[in-house]
This record gives C-alpha cells, sequence and structure tokens, in this order.
C-alpha cells in the first residue's frame, strides 16, 4: 500500500481522538488548527430504523427522548440533500483526468503517467483524458449528471493535509474557525431536535458540520454481534439473558469499579438484542460494488434512510482508499477510484431506481492536489485539484478550465481556476436557497457557477 | 513528619489477587494462594524485587505455528510485547513498562524495530528512577520521529517534544495564567532540544540516530526563568526540577493503581519522598501498594491488555495466534498504537464497544477448550458447573451475588432439557457458556 506521509497518520490519530469530544485534545503541532467541532458534548443512543447506534453531538439542552420525538416529527420531509465525500490523503487529479498528450506531463510524470491509448476521452476538453477506472464517472458526465471541477483550490494554497482539509471543512482559510461550512448552514436551516439534520456515516463527527447550537450526529455502521463459541439454541437465549442479569446484578451492587462494568454489560446485551432484527443490511434496489466493503454498504444504508423518510439533510463520508500516495502510487490508485467512483454510481443507481434522486446531491473533494512532478514511485502534496459534483439535477458540464501544466506555481504546483469557497457559495444559494453571505466569509467577492440546472 | 498510611487488614488470597491484577497481569493458578502466604510486605518486596527475568511457557507463535516475526509482520509487535506480559516473572516490571507506554504513548513511526526498541527501555526502566527514564526517552529513536525531535534543529526549532515533555510527561497542562509553563518556554524548551538527527536510507528507513552539535543551538534560553546555555539534558532536568513536576507524577503514578485520587495528606507525602529519594519510583511504588486505599477502595475495570493477558496466563496457555492484534484493537488498547500523544483514557476502558472486544477475546480462549457434547458429565449440578467454570479460569474470588445468577443460569438450562440427548449436550452448552460469561461478567472485568 502506498506510504502516508508521518504528519499525515498524525493527523489522523488527533482527528480519530476528535470524536472523543470534550476530552480536551493535546495540540500536536504548533499552528494545527484543532478539528472544528472539537469539545462538543457527545451522547448516544440507539435508533431504531436500522440505524444502530447514533452518536449525537453538540445537544446539550435536550434529553435524548426529546431528540427521538423530534426525528420522528421531522420524518417524511422531501427536503434536499447534500451528500459530501471526502477523499482522504489529496488526490492526484493529474492521474484523474490525464493530460496525455502534453509533452511536458510525459516529462514530469515519466513513470506515473497513463497513456491515451487507456484513457477515456473527457467530453468537454480534449486535452484531458478520464483514468480507465474514472469509467463510470465518464458514464455520469456524458449523462449530465456530473459536474467537474478540474482546477479548484485557492490561494497562497496549504500543503499541509491538517490545514488544508481543515479550511475545506470550515469554508474559509481560518485555522481557528470551529464550525463546519455545513454546520452553519444546519444553524441557520436546522432544528433543535433533529440530530439527523448532519449526519456523519464514519463512526465520528465530521468537522465539516460541526454546529454551533444545532445537534448532529454520527452512526456507527457495524453490526454488533457477540458469538459464544460451543453455545447455541435455546441454551444461547438462557444465556444472554443471564449476561444480562448478571450486569443488572453488578450495577446495583455497593461497589461503583463493579457497578459501572455492570451497567455496560446490560447495555451490551440491550444493544445486541435490539440490533439483532436490522442485522445490518439493506437490500438495495441496484447491484453495489463489493457488497462487503463498508462504503458501499454504508451509501445503500444511506439511500434506505432517505427512501424512509429520515429527515436528513447533510451528509458526510470518507471515500474508501487512501490518496496520500507519496509511494508506490500505481499500487493502490486504480483500485481505490474504483472502488469509491463505482459505488457513487451504484448510489446515484439506487436513488434514481428509489424516486429519490431529484433530491439529492453528491460533492466528491479532497483537501490538495498533488505536485505534477513524480518524486520516486509516488507523488507530493500539491495546490490544485479536482472535484466532482454528482446528481440528475447538477448542471452537467465542466466548470472553468484546467489551468494546465505550462503555468505552475512558485511551489511547480497546479494552479486553480476555481474556488472551493465558490463552490459552496454556488452550491447554497442554488441547492439549499440560502444566502451564502450569511455562511461562507467574503462570499460576496467570490464567483457562482452554475451548478444546479 | 507522619507515616504515609499502610493497609493493616487480612491479606488473603482475594488482597493477593487484587495485587497481582493491579501491579501486574493476575494471577496463574494458586499464585494468588502462595503470595497471600507471605503477607503484605513481602509480597510487595516480591514485585520490587524480582528475581532475574525469565520467561515462562510456550514460546509466541501465530496462528500457523510459526514464531512471530515482532519487526517485520504489521501486528506481530503488540504480540511480542503480549507475550512478555503473560510469560513474565517480573509482573510490576512488565506491568509499569505498559503503564510508561501509556506515559509516553508513541504510535506508528514507520519502524516497529523503533518501537520495540522503545518498549525494551520501558522494561529496562519500568522501576525507575524517574529521571534516568526521561533522559533516554528523550533521546530514544522511536520518540524522535514520533515527536519531531530529529525535524528539530537550530535553523527551525520545532516544539513538538518541547511542549509534550512540559504537558504530558512532567508537568501537566498549562492554564491560563502560564502556570506552569508559557508559550515561551515551548520555544525555548524546542532551541535547547535541537541537534538531534538521523539519516534516511530508502529501503532501510531512518538509520545513524545521533546529537549532532553542529545542529545544536548554542545560544542563551530562558526556561522558567532560568536563563543558560540550555541542552536536551538541561531541558530534561528543569522539568524534573520545576515546582509542579512531582505533583503531576505522584497523581499520574497513583492513577494507574487506584481508582479515587489520593487523600490529600497522603499525596504531600508521596510528593515528598519522591523529591527525597532523587526521582525514585519503587519507594512510591511501595508506599501506593501498601497504601489502604489500594485494598479498600472501590474495584478498577481491567485495562484491556491485562484483561487479555491474565486471561491467557489463567489458563497456562501462550501466544499461539495472530489474531490478539485486532481483538486488543476491539477491546480499546493495542500495543504500540496509542489513541494519541496522551495516551489512552481509562475512563474509557469499558463502553459497549470495547465490551464487544472484550467478549471476542474471551471466545478466542474459550473456543480452544470447548466442553464436547457427546461425552460430558450428564449428572453434573448446576453448582458443579459454576465451580468448574471457576476452576477453568483459575479460581477466581466471585461475589455471591454474581454467584448466585450463575448458579440460577444453569438451573433454568435443566429445566429447558425435555429429551435425554440433552442431558448430556444441553450441559455441554451449559459449561461452554459459564466461561464465556464468568470472563465478561463485572467481577472478571474489574480488579
Amino acid at each position: 500500500m502506498a506510504c502516508h506521509c508521518n504528519e499525515f497518520s498524525r493527523a489522523h490519530l488527533l482527528r480519530s481522538a476528535a470524536a472523543e469530544a470534550g476530552q480536551g485534545l493535546p495540540r500536536i503541532e504548533p499552528g494545527m488548527p484543532l478539528p472544528a467541532g472539537t469539545g462538543l458534548s457527545r451522547r448516544s443512543f440507539m435508533m431504531r430504523a436500522g440505524l444502530g447506534m447514533l452518536s449525537v453531538y453538540g445537544a446539550s439542552r435536550l434529553g435524548l427522548r426529546d431528540l427521538q420525538e423530534g426525528i420522528a416529527r421531522a420524518q417524511g420531509t422531501q427536503q434536499p440533500v447534500l451528500l459530501t465525500v471526502f477523499m482522504d490523503g489529496g488526490t492526484d487529479s493529474l492521474s484523474l483526468l490525464a493530460p496525455t498528450e502534453d509533452a511536458r506531463y510525459r516529462q514530469l510524470r515519466p513513470s506515473l503517467r497513463l497513456t491515451t491509448e487507456e484513457t477515456l476521452a473527457f467530453r468537454d476538453d480534449p486535452a484531458l483524458r478520464w483514468h480507465p477506472r474514472a469509467a463510470k464517472l465518464d458514464d455520469l458526465h456524458r449523462a449530465d449528471k456530473l459536474a467537474v471541477l478540474p482546477s479548484v483550490g485557492y490561494d497562497d494554497p496549504d500543503q499541509s493535509h491538517f490545514t488544508s482539509r481543515h479550511y475545506w471543512e470550515v469554508g474559509e482559510l481560518d485555522p481557528n474557525e470551529r464550525t463546519g461550512w455545513m454546520g452553519r448552514l444546519i444553524d441557520q436551516i436546522g432544528t433543535d431536535d433533529n440530530p439527523l439534520q448532519g449526519l456523519s456515516l464514519d463512526g465520528w463527527l465530521s468537522p465539516s458540520l460541526a454546529t454551533a447550537n444545532r445537534p448532529v450526529a454520527a452512526i456507527d455502521g457495524s453490526t454488533y454481534d457477540l458469538w459464544a463459541p460451543g453455545v447455541w439454541g435455546e441454551v444461547e437465549d438462557l444465556m444472554f439473558d443471564a449476561v444480562q442479569t448478571v450486569g443488572r446484578t453488578g450495577a446495583a451492587g455497593a461497589d461503583s469499579g463493579r457497578q459501572a462494568a455492570g451497567r455496560i454489560a446490560e447495555q451490551s446485551i440491550t444493544l445486541r438484542s435490539q440490533l439483532e432484527p436490522f442485522g445490518g443490511e439493506v437490500t438495495p434496489p441496484v447491484p453495489y460494488p463489493d457488497a462487503g466493503h463498508w462504503f458501499p454498504r454504508n451509501l445503500a444504508a444511506l439511500a434506505a434512510m432517505l427512501q424512509a423518510g429520515l429527515p436528513i439533510r447533510c451528509v458526510s463520508t470518507s471515500a474508501p482508499g487512501g490518496y496520500d500516495t507519496h509511494d508506490n502510487q500505481l499500487d493502490s490508485f486504480g483500485d481505490d477510484i474504483g472502488l469509491t467512483f463505482d459505488s457513487l454510481a451504484a448510489f446515484q443507481a439506487d436513488l434514481e431506481a428509489r424516486g429519490l434522486a431529484d433530491r439529492v446531491l453528491t460533492l466528491v473533494y479532497s483537501e490538495f492536489g498533488r505536485r505534477p512532478e513524480q518524486n520516486g514511485t509516488g507523488t507530493d502534496h500539491g495546490a490544485a485539484g479536482a472535484a466532482f459534483v454528482m446528481g440528475t439535477k447538477v448542471q452537467g458540464g465542466m466548470v472553468e478550465e484546467f489551468r494546465g501544466l505550462g503555468d505552475l506555481d512558485e511551489d511547480d504546483n497546479l494552479r486553480h481556476s476555481t474556488d472551493f469557497r465558490a463552490m459552496y457559495c454556488s452550491l447554497l444559494e442554488q441547492w439549499f436557497d440560502v444566502d451564502a453571505g450569511a455562511l461562507i466569509p467574503g462570499a460576496s467577492g467570490f464567483d457562482r457557477y452554475s451548478l444546479v440546472a | 513528619m507522619a507515616e504515609i498510611p499502610r493497609y493493616r487488614g487480612p491479606f488473603r488470597e482475594r488482597q493477593a489477587e487484587r495485587l497481582l491484577w493491579r501491579a501486574g497481569f493476575g494471577p496463574k493458578p494458586g499464585e494468588a494462594k502462595r503470595l497471600a502466604r507471605k503477607g503484605l510486605n513481602r509480597a510487595v518486596a516480591s514485585l520490587l524485587d524480582p528475581p532475574k527475568a525469565r520467561l515462562r511457557g510456550p514460546a509466541p507463535v501465530d496462528g500457523d505455528g510459526l514464531p512471530i516475526a515482532p519487526y517485520d509482520l504489521w501486528g506481530h509487535d503488540a504480540l511480542w510485547w503480549l507475550d512478555k506480559m503473560v510469560r513474565s516473572n517480573q509482573p510490576l516490571v512488565e506491568r509499569m513498562a505498559l503503564n510508561w507506554h501509556d506515559w509516553f504513548a508513541t504510535g506508528d513511526v514507520g519502524s516497529q524495530r523503533h518501537l520495540i526498541g522503545q518498549a525494551q527501555l520501558f522494561r529496562r526502566r519500568a522501576l525507575g528512577p524517574f529521571s534516568n527514564l526521561l533522559y533516554d526517552v528523550t533521546h530514544d529513536k522511536a520518540m524522535l520521529v514520533w515527536l519531531s525531535g530529529i525535524d528539530n534543529n537550530r535553523w527551525s526549532p520545532n516544539e513538538n517534544y518541547g511542549r509534550e515533555l512540559m504537558e504530558l510527561f512532567t508537568l501537566g497542562a498549562s492554564d491560563e495564567s502560564g502556570y506552569p509553563y508559557s508559550e515561551d518556554d515551548v520555544r525555548e524548551q524546542a532551541r535547547a532540544l535541537t541537534g538531534w538527527r538521523a539519516d534516511w536510507v530508502d529501503d532501510v528507513g531512518l538509520v545513524n540516530f545521533r546529537f549532532d552539535p553542529g545542529y545544536h543551538d548554542g545560544g542563551n534560553k530562558t526556561v522558567f526563568g532560568k536563563t543558560g546555555r540550555w541542552d536536551w539534558r538541561d531541558s530534561c532536568r528543569l522539568c524534573l526540577q520545576h515546582p509542579a513536576h512531582a505533583g503531576y507524577l505522584v497523581d499520574k503514578l497513583w492513577g494507574y493503581f487506584v481508582g479515587a485520587p489520593a487523600p490529600g495528606p497522603t499525596r504531600a507525602k508521596l510528593i515528598g519522598l519522591y523529591k527525597r529519594k532523587r526521582y525514585a519510583v519503587r519507594p512510591l511504588l511501595a508506599a501506593i501498594l501498601k497504601h489502604p486505599l489500594f485494598y479498600e477502595g472501590p474495584a478498577m475495570v481491567k485495562p484491556p491488555m491485562v484483561f487479555i493477558a491474565g486471561m491467557l496466563r489463567a489458563r497456562g496457555r501462550g501466544v499461539d495466534t495472530d489474531s490478539w492484534t485486532w481483538v486488543s484493537d476491539l477491546a480499546g488498547q493495542r500495543p504500540f498504537s496509542p489513541p494519541n500523544v496522551a495516551g489512552w483514557d481509562e475512563e474509557r476502558w469499558l463502553d459497549t464497544s470495547s465490551y464487544r472486544g472484550r467478549w471476542i477475546a474471551a471466545s478466542y480462549i474459550t473456543r480452544e477448550d470447548e466442553a464436547s457434547d457427546e461425552s460430558y458429565d450428564s449428572d453434573e449440578t448446576p453448582v458443579q458447573a459454576v465451580d468448574r467454570a471457576l476452576r477453568y479460569w483459575g479460581g477466581p474470588t466471585i461475589t455471591s451475588g454474581t454467584r448466585t445468577d450463575l448458579v440460577n443460569f444453569g438451573r433454568d438450562v435443566e429445566g429447558s432439557i425435555v429429551a435425554d440427548w440433552q442431558e448430556t449436550s444441553y450441559r455441554a452448552l451449559r459449561q461452554n457458556a459459564l466461561r464465556l460469561m464468568l470472563a465478561t461478567s463485572p467481577d472478571m472485568q474489574t480488579c
């Protein structure tokens, strides 16, 4: 697999610790921004309807029962939904859309370059060609269901994973901003009793969903089975009942340490029995690739939840794979984008089959692109990269131009033709019908792109 | 000055069990009884001054019976350490090594060899003095990589280690008044710590770790108000001599062994002892392991690795599958993989997710010894069944409440028997269930 740079794995650690919100995070590097939402309180409860464990963030004023009732009340809404998919590590846009006939490309990428023969024509720019494993994006693009931003970024690009990702998450170039760009949207359009309005699919709070005062949630998609070797049938049923009884006895005992252990045993057995009927499985109306993988499984579950009318507005997930391809880029890149895009295309087909497609837009992005000049068997952190917006309501096409290899910046990185904040402003105004000026600092100074048809 | 309070109650098998669980990885069968015979003082002394290190029991192998490859195969570093916990005859040394791993929590540095080197350092310096440990950790290879020591040079000082040296390793977090250290101290400490470097060799990694005076900032630095041409040794020494250090160390060390904070007078005496003995850890450990609160206070949740190693010890089983790497991860504590630089949060040892990890860990033990449903004793009573399951785990002490619940379960199983074949079969199933139920009970999850 591709080797991750040290900062990347450390940033990762810190981020997974952000899930333990409220526990006080150690600062790791001076100047490194803390993930937005760090410090929000978290509580967990069980959701019926296949959701499993739901961790709710930042809803201190309401009890869990209020939240459950709030979700029930808001059920069945037909409001627009935005799914954001983050390709973690800095995706090499020059391998997604490759200028295969450019002599400079061949020179900068002696062993990583793609050839014209193996790639697919890109409808909107003859100079660029799709990676063969991005064939599903090509299909979507040709069907006018995909807007392509070939050079998206911002001025004075930061090449730290941590910092650049933070900028994308909070929607401005401020290391100290503590709310996410979608979080601020939810603060404006959401309610106090519906944590599903901002939903992370990968287990912990996504900083882009961090709000100032409305609740948001993360689901832990894993199933909860407890396997007991050599125990089955009615003895197994009796066993789980008795494990709960033993837990209850401990919880009622005099020792505070055993009380805590007893309560957890009780809760765990309850959780098991609540999740058992769902089995964590959804039967989608269309085939997904690699059915055992969490990413397609989570997308299929999301489509099912939307059809069930759960009041979801903004969703965040990471894409499978690691895109911080400093080394051995060829080993992993094709498989990673293949699984990501094939799954997203299946999700799109699923939404269409369920009649939900006009309600859902999907944004795919990464914290930066990679440096045009390859380094060894991989590529270093770069600046401008590619982003995609998918959906039946999308204004299909290319947004601004690919800036090309002839005019690199002072760090020899790609320049951007679109600003990610301008893209956010456009989505907020055209998809959610809100004033971006209140949500994205400096909104009036950014262009608007026509993203929604 | 009055003495630090000492436990004066009976020192029986139950107390010896707690001592072995908290100052080690649990008793092997019969070990608690033998330790109890020594009495409290000699029992604690035997832990603090253990016999020459020897590993007893089968050498570690992976699932295919091949020797583990701790430096080279993913996850085998964790197996290497688990094996030490299971087979050591120096339980407190091994337990303190794990505590220091939490204290100086270091994760993936791209080299299992360097991480194991650090663990060896923790084992070597397990019982102190803390000063020597701190000096050694400061230029330990894994630490130099983990907290950017080799990226810290006179031209661009890197604050990573300097900050954590104070915040996490010696003094505690800075408050708004700047106590115990200010942001200026962080910057100056970073300068004092400059000079370590290593060379990168493709396909090998980082080699030739060394102190290079040419990379060191030899100028004056002002740390905690004291000015001098400080270097990395001074940097550590200034932390050790800082008025906040002894209290920080005592609180953190105490927390590994006793659930509730130390009472004021005890804390003050421990701080005095630590200063008087010039950063020695052994006398502190002796005082904590003999303190009344250690034996009379509430039970503590066993850390996941202690729970896992303890089950293997109770069964006399060695490391014989690489599954322990991911199982320990699920249970919430994989060695060499702390959640962040602040180490594990023992307040979170148990939740519904790590409970499942612990359940799976227990099932990985019991599945090797499944009672056969063809030849099982068809006359076994519920009480006999519970006693047999207790023997399976080396005879741990359990509360009468838990025992009653287990016996009742045993009766319920017999009550559900409707066919002859079930007389044997259900009793075997019952035994398999009881072993799991015991391992995951509040009694065996805590000590």
